[in-house]
């Protein structure tokens, strides 16, 4: 093997593979048979972190980034003038095999520039997975990147010898994409989709009826959009989600704020900063849907499309929502300790099993490991709260904002010397 | 007040609270051999010698209260080498004693509960941070050779983990602080306890040919996949904390 070249090409695609968010290698399990290597468990390692402090676990390339499409957004796009480089499948397997075997990782996340059509890419990616699970007995995970427009019977085969299947709708709105990626078009990337949701709930009925069914993308599928290269709004985006998760059964949706990195007059320009925060609040909102039991339609609506900057969507939610506080500790269903906010999934399961063997004060509260600065104006305690009082304050906002600190304090400094 | 003193194994400490019951004694203090010095003069001392069938009794009583994991839970608390260990896990027997039909460590609202369940949640961060930190090196002989130093003995709780994992490879990791390790070579995979301490220099000189070769490849993989424009140090160090950096490879 010649390790000069190989790293080259490795800090190559590695490079142009980072933008990509998904690193997870959740939610799918296989285990090791006799002798052989590999064995993921559903909850997945994060082996490392980035100093940009994203989450390393999937040994993240493309296989190759010469690419026929020309995406405004994307670095790899055929009009940039950037090295290009491409791994055999062989070189592909050796890495995550070594790499495996030392622990770095928990396995392959592999997807690829579109080099002559989609068929003729998708047929390389498959090639390295099937390599790996039926050469090397390898049981590790992997995530292949679909391309779009890739035949049924490619996905197909994909589905049995990779865990996670994802395609990436780019960018939130069909308009946005006409604009910035001319060439593709939203149904091209629909389509497998569609076929391999499919696949899986055929999987999950024939399993029922036969012990032994071969595996079909069993981590399931997900993908990403890219958030602030167009003049999309949040409401929109949440929406986009929230349709994915409903109708096409997605694992996850990433948002990957806009890094910018070619000048185009379609595009913010290269001084504009990565919208981290609206990043950071998408995801909380995303988590509101998928853990909290909220509906896309509470977070947002027509007459606030934004989400705001200043408070997190939960606790956005609970101020407009006062008249539903406050809320029993001692009597109040999980459901709506969960709405509280400075109250999370952990917190809320503690307190319901706590409070079987006693009556909970705000003590108890904060050792369980709530964030008690928040939660404390929406909570009735058997014995009285004091805090209560501000409940309908109109100054409440303003306290709550006082009361913490945020990370992101400094963004949004500008908006506070309005005041 | 009662001293009862044993020898410091997960046996033992569920003999010495047999023990308590046993003799009834009010006032105790369980303490391990080694970490034993006499101040309270006036504390009588009792001897523990390990019975495995007494510590069965205790065990199959808590597990009816408690269940497996439950008892997972008190051997975390035991592995923790916490100060406090002993007093917390007869607390914790004493009210599963009292209250049989409920699982009592799940009363968060009781101090010493509640501190079993923050210690519990420390080891098991320790734990699942030792399955993603530890990086093997592969060794001339083929083995691949891992350290680690974590803060907690979580060795017993990886070796499940790394014994699924790596089948077709011979492995070792091997406990800094603690001077011991699990050794794999293809067929059992056990505990050892080296009589001296293992020489690190001379062991890390035997690398394999292309052990270097592939630290390159994954310290630049570390690097290219970097996100320069979203620089977070902060967020970096609170998920990949310093004390684990000296094992590290990419970090090195």
């Amino acid at each position: 093997m010649n390790f000069d070249r190989l790293k080259e090409k490795l800090e190559i695609l590695a490079d142009a593979a980072k933008y990509d968010v998904s690193c997870s290698s959740s939610g799918g399990s296989r285990k090791n048979k006799k002798g052989a290597l590999g064995d993921s468990s559903a909850s997945g390692i994060c082996h490392t972190y980035t100093e940009d402090g994203r989450c390393v676990s999937l040994l993240k390339i493309l296989l190759t980034n010469h690419c026929i499409y020309d995406c405004a957004y994307c670095v790899s796009r055929s009009s940039n003038d950037i090295k290009r480089a491409g791994f055999t499948v062989d070189e592909v397997v050796d890495l995550t095999i070594n790499f495996y075997r030392r622990n770095y990782i928990e396995g392959l996340f592999l997807s690829s520039g579109i080099f002559k059509n989609a068929d003729t890419t998708m047929e390389r990616l498959v090639r390295v997975a099937k390599k790996l699970r039926l050469e090397e007995n390898f049981n590790g995970y992997i995530h292949l990147k679909s391309i779009p427009g890739a035949s049924d019977e490619l996905m197909q085969e994909a589905a049995l010898y990779a865990d996670r299947l994802s395609i990436n709708i780019e960018i939130p709105t069909e308009s946005g994409l006409k604009l910035l990626a001319p060439e593709k078009n939203r149904q091209d990337m629909l389509n497998p989709m569609k076929y391999i949701q499919n696949g899986i709930a055929q999987y999950k009925d024939e399993k029922k009826i036969f012990r032994k069914v071969p595996k079909f993308a069993p981590a399931g599928q997900s993908t990403q959009m890219i958030v602030g290269a167009t003049n999309e709004n949040d409401l929109q985006i949440i929406k986009v989600a929230d349709h994915f998760y409903k109708n096409f059964n997605l694992k996850r949706v990433y948002y990957s704020g806009y890094v910018p990195v070619l000048e185009d007059k379609r595009l913010p320009s290269l001084t504009t900063a990565v919208p981290m925060l609206r990043e950071n609040r998408l995801y909380q909102s995303d988590w509101l849907m998928r853990f909290y039991g909220f509906k896309a339609e509470e977070i947002l609506d027509p007459n606030m499309p934004f989400l705001d900057l200043e408070v997190d969507p939960k606790l956005s939610w609970a101020l407009r929502h006062l008249h539903q506080f406050p809320i029993n500790l001692q009597t109040a269903d999980y459901q709506m300790i969960l709405r509280i906010p400075g109250i999370g999934v952990k917190t809320a399961q503690k307190i319901v099993s706590a409070r079987r063997f006693q009556v909970l004060t705000i003590e108890h509260l904060k050792k369980l490991g709530a964030a008690v600065n928040r939660a404390k104006y929406f909570i009735d305690f058997t014995a009285g709260n004091i805090h209560l009082r501000h409940l309908t304050d109109i100054n409440l906002r303003k306290l709550l904002i006082g009361g913490s600190t945020s990370k992101f304090q400094n963004q949004f400094s500008q908006q506070l010397t309005l005041f | 007040m009662t001293t009862l003193l044993y020898d410091g194994s997960f046996d033992g400490l569920f003999t010495a609270i047999f023990e308590v019951f046993e003799y009834r004694y009010k006032d105790v203090e369980i303490v391990s051999r080694e970490r034993f010095h006499q101040e309270n003069i006036f504390a009588e001392i009792h001897e523990v010698i390990t019975q495995n069938e007494k510590t069965e009794r205790v065990l199959n009583k808590l597990e009816k209260n408690i269940g497996k994991s439950g008892i997972h839970e008190l051997l975390k608390v035991y592995l923790s080498e916490d100060s406090e260990l002993e007093q917390l896990i007869l607390s914790a027997v004493k009210q599963s004693i009292q209250h049989p039909t409920e699982n009592i460590l799940q009363n968060y609202a009781d101090n010493d509960m509640l501190k079993i369940s923050k210690i519990c949640k420390s080891v098991s961060r320790e734990r699942h941070r030792m399955t993603a930190f530890v990086r093997f090196e592969k060794m001339q002989d083929d083995v691949f050779f891992a350290k680690i130093d974590p803060d907690f003995n979580v060795l017993p709780l990886i070796r499940k983990h790394f014994k699924n994992r790596y089948q077709d490879q011979k492995w070792m990791i091997y406990d800094l602080r603690r001077n011991y390790g699990i050794l794999y070579d293809l067929e059992n995979c056990d505990f050892f306890y080296p009589d001296e301490k293992l020489d690190l220099n001379k062991y890390q000189q035997k690398f394999h040919d292309e052990e270097t070769q592939y630290q390159t490849l994954w310290q630049r993989y570390f690097t290219k996949t970097n996100i320069v424009e979203r620089k977070n140090l902060k967020l970096h160090i609170q998920h990949v904390p310093r004390r684990y950096w000296k094992y590290l490879t990419e970090k090195n």
